[in-house]
Formats: structure tokens, C-alpha cells, sequence
């Protein structure tokens, strides 16, 4: 729906991207995201947060508003622009008339610094309003520029800040897979060189417009290829896949290795969650519960401190014992909330997960469990001798854990099973009186959640050779919800996608590691008010037109 | 409902073993502790008058929840961040720079004012702002995407103010008024928590009657009655579920005051905790009923302040006061098990089909 | 034809309010019959009664042969062979129109969740023939080619259709239909009794239905009970109901449109 919009409500949403700005810079965001330099001496990352914002809003009103010619959207860009760098021009003065870092401690010198260019207060300001004009004006264009145009701009604007941003990594990675050499001609200093910048910037706008003229009749020789040579090259890139995977520690390096076992331990948690609340609809809150008992039935059995049973099992041996134990936890658990419904469920899991962890923490079972001090010396796990003590052994650990995970998720999901769960999900009264037992079928639920979440705190123990009760809390429960509903509820590639946006991009930019929870819960409301389905949502296996081929095919 | 467990007969067994070895445990431990008598009189009164004081917040919080439960059915996660942010900003703003200038000595009780409405507007701007942009969207959707929102507001709300104030606890500055004991019957108790039971009352028995006697309370509890007929009679619901959001709100602010009187210190994960408690002190009342809130919370309060030297030291629990929050989610448990109604509240109707 | 349910003085009370007063019915093996009654009478209350929603307060409910299933939960009920459809349709909106099939095949798979995770052959083929039945049945229904649309996006008729078909998935000995056309127009409630009668003619089941509205029943009903207040006040074959002044009066009394157009009935 086009709307008309009249100067006020125009002004109104410049405000608008101006208190969001604002808030960003007064809560430290912009500042700390300033010292991640994207292309050597010209911008940062807190630039790019900076007029975010202005940009955002200036493209959907754009986007939305009826006009004829093309200077009345350009004009309303330079305007929300203009209006949203005020509240910060203002934050600007009153910094240098008040010591304003007693309220507000955030608001540092290098923030005004970044805000006013360098410049004096009026210059800086001038500055400001200037070039979040421009900013709205080049929003506004991308509405009116054609699609031929438009589409390889986004792509190697992108692109460019893509890489740019991830530089620092990209740069361990080139030097050590590819030589130094290479590393002057792209990079400089942490960031981005800028005529390689512009270079690879020209080279995928090209690329664009190349791929979108030629791109199709490409496709479609694609879509004619006779039908071996296709299960051929499908096959091909299954083969290709499974080798990334398997050589993954290889291609990452150390660091980039220990992210990857760490997004697994939430993959790992997230596959299990994705059956409680994705499948059978049962919002649990206190799941790291499961984690917690996982890992602390795998310490207590296999430390080699003072604490723990001194029982001297071995990581194999613990491992299934760890796994039954968080299951048999799981179905105990599920008893008492059986008859629960929605947020109830919620509330009275979330009291489970913090009634063992204040549990694990007190001094009642200080002697097995070590109370606040938690579990030490942990041993890695061994495979025939070999102590797993690289990140890029233990992801075998790992990787495995996740294989089997998700070979079971699917094929529950697609049993009877994983059908009676959806029927749960979707109307509970209607699941019974299709003849099955509600109980058993959330304890199934309930069971294999806390199974897999079980073995990824067994792993998680081991990993990291300790466990403190503090560790486990509320927070690693609304994690693994959070990359659930991100990836999509129910879906599990979904779950995949989740945990490497929400566990894996904050380790690589820790930057954001500290305003993790600020961004989750941004993200918790903006997926369910624009896309409750998530990234990558849930896709119903196509089986009625499915069996029909099939059919036709034999009759051949 | 009953009916149900009546029928599930294993499971109704399991859960009779597990609530009678609770409240076998809960006799044992009292009776293990008052044969062993390890506290003084005095020490008893001064547990259960500060379980009192820390009842009537709970009491204050749980407000917020039974009025949003009872209009939109959602559990209002964030509710704890309404209480956390409006004290926050008002101490960094108002209270400690009153206390550097020495107003706050000079005029305590206007001071004290200024920083209470201070606090309760804030408090109420940041609902409102919550319920505008996060909750009204989502009006109608199934029940559990507005938790989830709530959830998702409640992690913004605390991480926003620590990025704002930073993490840091922070003092909240202290008053000659309010230090120090009065005696009351013989009873030497802290003037704080005077002040914190009186206060509460005061509120409490303002906002009943708002809610029962004012054309305004009565287009609240119409909307909570039924949105449609209520809309159809003429009431603005909109306007209507604002206004829960602002009293439930204001109440919040005060009691971020009064937690911020007795406990003297602030920081931004302040509420999580007293929010998810006063949401089971509604539970316990009854959700949906402000008695009941009050009651839950004072309940709740002097369980949790009892309990630990009362059940847990008898069994021989090392150092019991860890587990405070065990007794008070174990309450929670038991109830959403056993009455889900609360204490007060009636019985909701299970549509079944 | 001997007499599949029977139900003898059953009653059902919420608080001091009785939604259904000792109603007692004898439902005929291999017929289709229907209660009828105004709004709010209680039908919907007995129905649920019936399937194990509702415990009756008083009664018995005796179901094939013998068999008494006052006070068993819905899944049980099903079990012995009964099977329904709700009012306000309650599909499973997000699944698929087969999988909603399937899930009503429920009661009739019997492979455990292990043989799903290591797909042994008696998994793979039951759920061959699952998918099978449930095809064959998404036709009967006359849905074909809609078998993978989630339910919600159907449109209204069809929806009604899968539901039917999914209660017909479990096999059921006695279908309930509640108020099958509510929100239909005429034309559609006239094609889904064609379609009701055939079921009973080719499946050979019992069906008993909850109406409001008398026209439509009258035309396919070999025996009506009508409900008002809870209480059972008169039935018989489609032409005595017709005739019967308590009827009349009880749909006239409610203001009920549909009671003033009894002799357009037929």
C-alpha cells in the first residue's frame, strides 16, 4: 500500500531514527563498534551502526510513499536524514556544556569525537546533518534507480562491508592458507586496504551485472541437463559438502575451529529444544537444566580432583551414562507440568532450571559437587590412546554429537512420533482424541530434548576441563530459544542457521559479545512482529504429489 | 481439570508421593528445628517483619502482573524492568545529585517525592513504550509469541540500562529520616521497612479502589471481562490495557523505591529476580486478582524469609539461606500442580471443545 | 440393526448450571441420525460427553456391545472405534492436509519410535500403506491434489472435507458430526449430505450429527432427537418431528429463524 505523507509525519519518523541512533551511541554501542576499522582510513564499523538507522528509515518511507518525479523522495530522504542527526548534535553540545559521563558513563570523549568528526561542536554538527542528508538521499535512491542497477549495487556494497568486517579474521586465514604476500595487497593494518576495497567493490558490481544478464541461460542449461547428469551433480555436491566438513578444522584454523565446537555444543542443545518447543510446542525455559546435569554427571564421574565420586570413568563410558541420566531427569521434570499448558509451562520450567542451579551452587551437595567452586580437572576425551586436546580434534567430538543429533530429529520428525508431536502443537485436545496418549507423548518430548541436551553438556565438560554452577543459567536457556525462533521454530536446518548467527558472528566480532542479550532480545521481538517463522522456516515434506511421481515412475 | 487427574491414575499417584514428601519434608524440618530452638525470639520477629517488608514488594510488583494477565492473558515478562528502570534513572538523575548537593538532607521528604514520581513516570513511560511497540502488535496472536516478545523486551530492557548506566552496582544515597529503628509494641523494628509495609497498604487500598469505585477502573475490568462486548459498549480497549500497563507500572516504580530504601544499592539486573518472584506470588494469590497479588505476596515474602531456618536447617541443610529461591520456585511448582487457581482466584474455565 | 449407542440418563452439570438433563438416545447401527436443537441447547456438551472431553456427571454411555465409555479420556474413546469433527473446524492449521490424515491413521500404526530411527522394513512399509490410505481417502473426500497444502491455507469447504476425512482415518465405527454446515451457503450444505449419505451408503458406518439448523437434517435423519435447555423433548422419524408442537414451539420460543421454515423442509 502507497501512502501520502505530510511534512509532520515525515519529520516524526526522522525523529524516530534519530532516538534510535541516539540510544545506540548513548549505551555505548556506536563508540565500541567504532575501533573495528573497516577500510583503512576511512570508515569504521560504528560509522556503519551510525547511519544506520537514518538509512533504514529513509528507505522504507521511500519505499512506501507515493510520488511522481523523483525529487520529492529524494528530498523526504534528505529530510528524515537531516532530522535524525539532531537528537545526536544535541547529545554533542550538551557534552561539552555538562559532565554528562556522570549520568550517562557511556558517553565518552571518542564518542563525540566520532559524532562531530574531529570538528569543533558547529562544524561537527554541520558535518553531521550533511552527511546524514546524503545518507537519506542515497536510501531514498535506491528507490527510484532500476532494478539492473540496483541489484549489483547492493550486492557489492555487501559484500565489501562483509568482508571488510570480518577482516581480521579473513587476514589469519589468508596469511596462513595463502601466504603473506597476498595479506599486503588486501589488507592494511586490521582492515580493509581501500584500493582493493574499491577494486573488489568494482569487481562484484561487475559480476552482478554480468550473472544477471547471463545468469538465466545458465540456469536453465542447468535445468536441462538430462536427469543422470543431475543426481550426478547433485551427488557431486553432496560429496563436496561432506568433505568441507569433514577437513572444516583444517580449512578454519585453531580459533576459527574452537568457535565452530562451540556453535556445535549449541546446535547440539538447539536440535534437542527444537523437538520440545518446536515440534510438540511445549515452550521450555529451564532447559539448560539438562545441560547442567549432563555435564555435572560427566565431571562428578570423571574428574580427577578431589572432588567428584573419584569414580576414574573414562569420556566413553560417561558419555551414554551422562546422556541416561539427563533423560531420566527429563521425564521426572516432564511429570509435574504435564497438565500445563502455554506460559504456565514456561514459568514453572524456567523455576526448574534455577531451582538446580541455586541447587548446584549451595553448599547441600558441596562434597560431590564442589558447590560455587564446581567441578575441576575434567580429562579431555581419548580416542585409542590419543588425548582430543586440539579444538580441531575435539570438533570430531562434536561433530559427531551433531550427525547424531540431527539423524535422529529427522527421523522422529518424519515418524509417527514427530507427527503426533505437531498434532500436540497444534491443538493438544484435538492430538488426544485422535487416539493418542498425550502423556507418553510429551514425556517422548520431554526425554529427547533433555537427551541430546544432555550430551552436549557431557561434551561441553569435557571440552573445557571444568564446570561452574554459575555458568549454567537462565541466560543459556533463552540462547538456545533465541536460535531456535531465529533459525525457525521446527525447522531443523533452521537451528543450524540460528546458532551460527547468534553463537558463532558474536564470537567473531566481540564487540557485540557485550551487548549479546540487548541484540537477542531485539531479535525476539522484531522475528515475532515481521517474520514469526524465522530464517530458515520449517518445510512440510511434500508426500501426497510426491507418492504420485513415484507412481508414475513405475508405471514406466 | 481435576477431572483429568482423577483419570490419570499412575500420574495422580506420582504426584501425591511427590507433594506428600514435600510437606513431610516441611513438618520433619520445623519440627526438627523448633525441638532444637537455634534462634531467639527477637531473631524470629526480625525474620518475619522482614519477610513482611519484603512481601509488600513483592506484593507491589505482583500488581503489574495480575492486572496484564487478567485483560490481555500474557504473562508480562518485562514487568521486572518497569520496576528496575524507573529507580535506575531516577537515582542517576535525581537522588544522587540531590544527595551531593545535600538537598536530600535538607528536605528529605520532598526529596523522597521528587524521586518517587520521578521513578513511577519512568517507569510508566517505559511500559507504555513497551506495550506500543512490542505487546500491541501482536494482539490476538497465539499465546505464546506475546511471551516470547516479553522475553525478548525483558533482555533489551536490562542490557539497554546496563549500557546506559553501566554494570556497576550503584548506591542509593540514605537519609537520616529513614535510618535507624522505631519500637513499635515493644518490637524494635527498621524504619525502612515501616515505611515499605505503610506505603504498600497506602497503595494498595488506592488502587482497589481505583479499580472498583472510577469509571476508568471499571472500563479495565470490562475489557477484562470481554474485549469485544467492552468494545462494543464503547470502551476505547486500547486506552483501556494502556492504563493497566500505567498502574501496574507506577506500582513497580514505588516499589523500586522502596527496594531501593531498604536495600540501598541498585543495578540493572535488579528485577529479574523480584519479577519472577512476584509472579509467582500472583500465581499464588490467584492471577487476576489484586487481593490476591497482595495476599501472594505477602505469603510469599515471610515463606521465603522463614522457610529456610524453619524446614531446611532442621533437616540438617548446610548454610539453608542459599536455597531461598528453591523454596520459593518449589512454591510456584506446587501450585501451578496442585491449584492453579492460587489461593483467591477462581477457577478458569477449560473450554474443552 | 441392533443398537451401537446407547446412552441412559445422562447428565451434565457445571456448577448449578445442567447443560444436558438425563438425555437418552439409542443411536441404530448403520443409520444417520441427528440431534437438533437451538443454539446453546447443550448439544455440543452431550457430543463432548460423548468422545471423553467431558466426564457426564450422571449416566452411562454404552458403546458397541456393551462396552461402557462414560468417564474415559478422549484418546481412549477413540480407541474403541468413535470419531468426530468440531464445529469451529480445529484442523492441525500448520501440518499439511495428508499429515492431518496420518495423524488420524493414528490408532491403526503400531510401529515403535525405535524402528523410525533405524527405518527397519516394517516402518517403511506401514508407512507406505499409511500414505496409501490416507491418498485414498483425501479423494474420497474429494480433495485431490490438495493432499500438501497446509490445512489453513484450504479454503473453507475443503477444510471441512479433510476433517471429515481425518476422523474417517482412524476407522471409526460411529462418525459425530458437530454442525457439518455451519458457514456453508445452501448450495454447499446440499452437496456435503449428498456427500454424508454416501458415506454411510459406501463406508458402511454409523453417523450421528449436530445440527441447529432442521432443514438440512430433515432431508438425510432416519431418526432425530431434539434438545432444548439440556433436555431431550421429542424425537422420532424427520416427519413426526416436523409435527411435534413442542418442537415447533421450542425454535420459535428461541426466535430461531431457521424453526420458521419447518414445511420447506422436505
Amino acid at each position: 500500500m502507497k501512502k501520502t505523507f505530510t511534512t509532520k509525519e515525515i519529520i516524526n519518523k526522522g525523529l524516530l531514527a534519530g532516538a534510535v541512533v541516539l540510544s545506540l551511541s548513548v549505551i555505548g554501542f556506536i563508540a565500541l563498534l567504532a575501533e573495528r576499522e573497516l577500510i583503512k582510513g576511512w570508515f569504521s564499523l560504528g560509522h556503519i551502526f551510525l547511519v544506520a538507522s537514518p538509512f533504514a528509515f529513509a528507505y522504507v518511507t521511500t519505499r512506501d510513499m507515493e510520488y511522481e518525479g523523483n525529487a520529492k523522495p529524494l528530498q523526504t530522504g534528505f529530510i528524515i536524514g537531516a532530522v535524525a542527526s539532531i537528537p545526536l548534535i544535541v547529545l554533542s553540545f550538551l557534552a561539552v556544556a555538562i559532565d554528562i559521563r556522570q549520568f550517562l558513563s557511556n558517553v565518552s570523549p571518542a564518542l563525540i569525537e566520532l559524532l562531530t568528526f574531529g570538528q569543533t561542536p558547529v562544524l561537527g554538527s554541520i558535518l553531521l546533518l550533511l552527511l546524514f542528508g546524503i545518507i537519506g538521499v542515497f536510501a531514498a535512491s535506491f528507490n527510484i534507480i532500476p532494478e539492473n542497477i540496483r541489484h549489483p549495487l547492493v550486492n557489492a556494497l555487501v559484500w565489501t562491508l562483509g568482508i571488510a568486517t570480518f577482516s581480521e579474521i579473513l587476514l589469519s586465514r589468508v596469511r596462513s592458507l595463502l601466504g603473506r604476500g597476498l595479506v599486503k595487497v588486501i589488507f592494511s593494518g586490521k582492515s580493509l586496504n581501500p584500493i582493493f576495497a574499491i577494486v573488489f567493490f568494482a569487481a562484484v558490481f561487475g559480476f552482478t551485472i554480468w550473472w544477471d544478464k547471463r545468469g538465466d541461460s545458465f540456469k536453465e542449461k542447468l535445468e536441462n541437463l538430462a536427469p543422470a547428469k543431475r543426481k550426478q551433480l547433485s551427488q557431486g555436491q553432496s560429496i563436496l559438502l561432506m568433505l568441507v566438513i569433514l577437513f572444516l578444522p583444517l580449512i578454519l584454523g585453531s580459533y576459527l575451529t574452537e568457535v565452530a565446537n562451540n556453535v556445535g555444543i549449541y546446535i547440539l542443545m538447539g536440535l534437542g529444544l527444537n523437538i520440545v518447543v518446536g515440534f510438540a510446542g511445549l515452550l521450555d525455559l529451564g532447559y539448560v537444566a539438562f545441560f547442567a546435569i549432563g555435564a555435572y554427571v560427566m565431571g562428578v564421574l570423571t574428574s580427577e580432583g578431589a572432588l567428584g565420586l573419584d569414580a576414574g570413568f573414562s569420556f566413553w563410558t560417561a558419555l551414554p551414562i551422562s546422556v541416561i541420566v539427563a533423560t531420566l531427569f527429563g521425564i521426572v521434570l516432564g511429570i509435574p507440568v504435564l497438565g500445563m499448558r502455554g506460559d504456565y509451562l514456561a514459568i514453572v520450567t524456567l523455576g526448574f532450571g534455577e531451582i538446580i542451579r541455586v541447587v548446584a551452587v549451595s553448599d547441600l551437595f558441596k562434597d560431590t559437587l564442589g558447590g560455587a567452586q564446581g567441578i575441576l580437572q575434567i580429562p579431555k576425551p581419548e580416542f585409542f590412546g590419543i588425548e582430543l586436546v586440539q579444538p580441531g580434534e575435539l570438533y570430531y567430538v562434536v561433530l559427531a554429537g551433531v550427525l547424531l543429533a540431527v539423524f535422529i530429529a529427522t527421523r522422529l520428525r518424519d515418524s509417527r512420533l514427530g507427527r503426533q508431536w505437531m498434532a500436540l502443537r497444534e491443538d493438544e485436545d484435538v492430538a488426544e482424541a485422535m487416539g493418542m496418549n498425550l502423556v507418553s507423548t510429551k514425556l517422548m518430548a520431554f526425554a529427547t530434548g533433555a537427551a541430546f541436551s544432555g550430551l552436549s553438556g557431557a561434551i561441553f565438560a569435557s571440552k573445557l576441563t571444568s564446570i561452574f554452577p554459575h555458568s549454567f543459567n537462565l541466560l543459556i536457556s533463552i540462547n538456545v530459544l533465541s536460535l531456535i525462533i531465529v533459525g525457525g521454530v521446527g525447522s531443523i536446518p533452521g537451528v543450524f542457521v540460528g546458532a551460527l548467527v547468534l553463537v558463532g558472528l558474536p564470537e567473531l566480532l566481540r564487540e557485540f559479545a557485550e551487548y549479546r542479550l540487548l541484540i537477542y532480545g531485539v531479535l525476539l521481538i522484531v522475528m515475532m512482529l515481521v517474520k514469526p517463522e524465522g530464517l530458515l522456516p520449517d518445510q512440510r515434506k511434500k508426500r501426497e504429489l510426491k507418492s504420485e511421481a513415484e507412481l508414475d515412475w513405475a508405471e514406466k | 481439570m481435576q477431572e483429568r487427574i482423577k483419570q490419570i491414575d499412575f500420574l495422580g499417584l506420582i504426584l501425591w508421593v511427590f507433594r506428600t514428601a514435600i510437606i513431610v519434608a516441611m513438618l520433619w524440618g520445623t519440627i526438627a528445628t523448633v525441638m532444637d530452638n537455634p534462634y531467639s525470639a527477637k531473631a524470629w520477629t526480625d525474620t518475619i517483619v522482614a519477610g513482611i517488608a519484603q512481601g509488600s514488594l513483592y506484593a507491589l510488583i505482583a500488581i503489574g502482573y495480575t492486572l496484564v494477565y487478567g485483560v490481555l492473558f500474557m504473562i508480562n515478562f518485562a514487568h521486572g524492568e518497569f520496576f528496575m528502570s524507573g529507580i535506575m534513572t531516577a537515582t542517576i538523575f535525581i537522588a544522587q545529585p540531590m544527595s551531593a548537593s545535600g538537598y536530600l538532607d535538607r528536605h528529605p521528604i520532598i526529596g523522597l517525592l521528587i524521586i518517587a514520581v520521578v521513578t513511577m513516570l519512568v517507569s510508566i513511560g517505559i511500559a507504555i513504550l513497551t506495550e506500543r511497540v512490542a505487546y500491541r502488535p501482536l494482539r490476538g496472536a497465539p499465546r505464546l509469541v506475546p511471551l516470547i516478545t516479553a522475553i525478548g523486551a525483558s533482555f533489551f530492557w536490562q542490557y539497554f540500562f546496563q549500557g546506559l548506566y553501566g554494570s556497576e552496582v550503584k548506591p542509593f544515597p540514605q537519609t537520616d529520616i529513614l535510618t535507624g529503628k522505631i519500637n513499635i509494641g515493644g518490637v524494635e523494628i527498621l524504619k525502612t521497612q515501616v515505611i515499605v509495609i505503610i506505603v504498600t497498604v497506602l497503595m494498595l487500598i488506592g488502587l482497589y479502589f481505583f479499580v472498583v469505585k472510577t469509571k476508568t477502573g471499571k472500563s479495565i475490568r470490562a475489557a477484562a471481562e470481554n474485549k469485544d462486548v467492552a468494545r462494543l459498549m464503547g470502551i476505547d480497549v486500547d486506552r483501556a490495557i494502556t492504563l493497566t500497563f500505567t498502574m501496574g507500572a507506577a506500582m513497580a516504580g514505588i516499589a523500586g523505591v522502596l527496594y531501593a530504601l531498604v536495600f540501598r544499592q541498585i543495578h540493572f539486573f535488579m528485577g529479574f529476580f523480584p519479577g519472577i518472584k512476584a509472579f509467582t506470588a500472583a500465581v499464588l494469590g490467584g492471577i487476576g486478582s489484586i487481593p490476591g497479588a497482595a495476599l501472594g505476596g505477602l505469603f510469599l515474602g515471610i515463606f521465603e524469609s522463614v522457610g529456610p531456618g524453619l524446614f531446611l536447617e532442621g533437616l540438617g541443610v548446610p548454610s539453608p539461606h542459599q536455597l531461598k529461591d528453591v523454596i520459593a520456585f518449589t512454591m510456584l511448582v506446587l501450585v501451578l500442580i496442585f491449584r492453579p487457581q492460587g489461593i483467591l482466584g477462581e477457577a478458569l474455565a477449560e473450554e474443552k471443545a | 440393526m441392533g443398537i451401537i449407542l446407547s446412552t441412559k440418563n445422562v447428565t451434565k452439570r457445571f456448577g448449578g448450571l445442567i447443560a444436558v438433563n438425563s438425555f437418552e438416545i439409542d443411536v441404530k447401527e448403520n443409520s444417520i441420525s441427528s440431534v437438533i436443537g437451538p443454539n446453546g441447547a447443550g448439544k455440543t456438551t452431550f457430543f463432548n460427553c460423548i468422545t471423553g472431553f467431558y466426564t457426564p456427571t450422571e449416566g452411562e454411555i454404552i458403546f458397541d456391545e456393551n462396552q461402557h465409555i462414560q468417564g474415559l479420556r478422549p484418546d481412549q474413546v477413540t480407541l474403541k472405534g468413535i470419531s468426530r469433527t468440531y464445529q469451529n473446524i480445529r484442523l492441525f492449521s500448520k501440518m499439511t492436509a495428508i499429515e492431518n490424515i496420518l495423524v488420524g491413521q493414528h490408532r491403526h500404526l503400531k510401529t515403535h519410535w525405535v524402528e523410525a530411527i533405524f527405518k527397519t522394513k516394517r516402518f517403511v512399509k506401514e508407512e507406505e500403506e499409511a500414505l496409501e490410505e490416507a491418498i485414498r481417502l483425501l479423494n474420497f473426500v474429494g480433495l485431490n491434489g490438495l493432499g500438501d497444502h497446509l490445512a489453513h491455507n484450504l479454503p473453507y469447504g475443503a477444510q471441512r472435507r479433510l476433517e471429515i476425512a481425518r476422523a474417517l482415518a482412524s476407522k471409526p465405527k460411529l462418525l459425530l458430526l458437530d454442525e457439518p454446515t455451519a458457514g456453508m451457503n445452501p448450495n454447499e450444505s446440499i452437496e456435503l449430505m449428498h456427500f454424508i449419505r454416501q458415506l454411510r451408503d459406501e463406508v458402511g458406518i454409523t453417523i450421528l450429527l449436530i445440527e441447529h439448523d432442521m432443514k438440512v437434517v430433515m432431508g438425510i435423519s432416519e431418526e432425530i432427537w431434539v434438545m432444548d435447555f439440556g433436555q431431550k423433548i421429542a424425537e422420532g422419524t424427520p416427519l413426526e418431528i416436523q409435527r411435534n408442537p413442542k418442537v415447533i414451539e421450542a425454535y420459535l420460543g428461541s426466535g430461531a429463524a431457521s424453526g420458521l421454515n419447518l414445511e420447506q423442509g422436505e
